[in-house]
């Protein structure tokens, strides 16, 4: 069991070793000026490669795109680094602030005025070989930066981000451990080892999560869901915490993953929506029939309220924790003294520990609020009556 | 620069409001299960979706905000 783990294991190594990895000299970068609030965003949002440490960091594919001109592949690594569109992949693709444009016939980016270019070690560097000082850069920068979207056109971004290269990781990481799981139950069904220690955790989301809110009867078919959703959930955010390379991507902090989890449970909930759902949306029984209209849109727009407050909640939560964390570091470069780190390191720890509960809550809560709406759609009542099933018992 | 302190305002504003909301919560689900210890289990479900419920309208807050500075 473990040979065949160790194994795999090493064959992910593998294939991440065949990428070229691509490392800038770091002696030879000038000194930039600390921008918290960049450094925060360029950690929190999505990359085409995956930063290791320092300058360096692993390639990722590139897949675009373009409609007219068809697909093209190509390793983050072309970009050597560049995030402000200096440096051209495949002869028309430039890179700027995390989107990737197709260059216009200058091989640049229209702005429709100069292209602001602040803080990048890399361009400077480059612009230094080729011996192009430009004098026209504005001095103030930022202000361009703040509005300088450019104008060139998109192509679709299939790329394999960091995002999508850590949910990877995590799915293999989620596949061994069950697998291990399956196989650590003998002839009796009792677990040993790995089993023993998650299937409380599975008990648990039946027990405590399904049973209750679905029913006796009907959660067999939406267990697996909650169950996948759950431990899907709760591995990216502890993966989230952990601040070095497998790890350290905003997985769950991303409101495109949050949106698609959202969607699957809204599917969900719509597609098993019995006649008694359906009915309370539409003709909501027990109340004067003027007011059921209203009722109706109420409801309706209340049907995805609930996924769209389920996307924001876990979206927001891990942002936020990943924001504070990084805020609290960020403290230590702002002051410009290390003694600083005595006071953000202790509540680096004490923030991550409470992240450390936030990670297993959130995953909770979003599997709990999945549960309870798909109980919602699949729940019969009595006589039309919200509570009459509950109080029954 | 405006619109970033009336956001920290709101942000403030927003954070009160749910810190009220979800202390009232756990003051009333602690209240309950002294109450009632052997319904812990359940008060504890029901006060985590409250203020999950709760922390999620805080959230919109801090987001909506956080979009406001970033214009």
């Amino acid at each position: 069991m473990n040979k065949s783990n160790f194994s795999i294991f090493t064959l992910v190594l593998a294939v991440f070793g065949l990428f070229q990895v691509s490392t800038v000299k770091a002696g030879e970068l000038a000194e930039a000026e600390f921008d918290a609030k960049e450094m925060i965003m360029h950690h929190i949002s999505d990359a085409h490669d995956w930063h290791v440490a320092g300058h360096f960091s692993i390639p990722l594919p590139v897949i675009l795109y373009v409609p007219g001109s068809g697909l093209d592949f190509f390793m983050s690594s072309e970009f050597h680094h560049d995030d402000n569109a200096q440096v051209l992949a495949k002869g028309k693709y430039l890179k700027y602030h995390g989107v990737i444009y197709i260059a216009d016939e200058h091989g640049k980016l229209d702005f429709g005025h100069e292209v602001p270019i602040v803080g990048n070690e890399v361009a400077e560097e480059l612009d230094l070989i080729s011996g192009e000082q430009d004098e026209a850069l504005p001095v103030d920068a930022h202000a361009d930066v703040a509005h300088g979207y450019p104008n060139n056109a998109k192509p679709l971004d299939f790329s394999i981000t960091r995002n999508v290269a850590s949910i990877f990781v995590s799915m293999l990481l989620l596949l061994l451990l069950f697998g291990a799981v399956a196989r650590s139950y003998d002839k009796n069904g009792v677990a040993r080892g790995i089993g023993a220690f998650l299937e409380p955790l599975v008990v648990f989301v039946r027990d405590e999560i399904a049973i209750p809110n679905i029913g006796e009867k009907k959660y067999g078919k939406y267990l697996p869901y909650l169950l996948t959703v759950f431990f899907f959930i709760w591995i990216n955010n502890l993966m989230g915490l952990v601040p070095f390379f497998p790890g350290g991507s905003n997985v769950t902090g991303n409101i495109s993953i949050t949106f698609v989890l959202a969607v699957i449970t809204y599917v969900i909930t719509t597609v098993s929506g019995n006649k008694d759902y359906w009915m309370h949306i539409f003709w909501m029984p027990g109340v004067p029939v003027v007011i059921r209209p209203i009722l109706a849109v109420i409801e309706l727009i209340g049907t995805l309220t609930k996924p769209f407050a389920l996307m924001m909640r876990l979206f927001a939560n891990i942002a936020a924790g990943h924001i504070l964390i990084l805020a609290l570091i960020a403290l230590i470069f702002i002051f410009k003294t290390a003694y600083m780190g005595f006071v953000s390191i202790p509540f680096v720890v004490f923030m991550s520990t409470l992240e450390l509960l936030v990670a297993a809550l959130q995953a909770y809560i979003f599997t709990l609020l999945s549960a309870l709406f798909i109980g919602m759609a699949v729940a019969e009542h009595d006589h039309g009556h919200e509570h009459g099933a509950e109080a029954h018992h | 620069m405006a619109s970033s302190g009336i956001a920290a305002i709101g942000v403030g504003l927003v954070v009160l409001g749910a810190g009220l909301g979800i202390g009232r919560i756990g003051g009333s689900a602690v209240e309950s299960i002294a109450r009632q210890p052997e319904a812990t289990a359940k008060i504890q479900t029901a006060m985590i979706i409250a203020a999950a419920l709760i922390e999620g309208l805080a959230l919109f807050g801090v987001v909506a905000a956080a979009l406001l500075v970033k214009q």
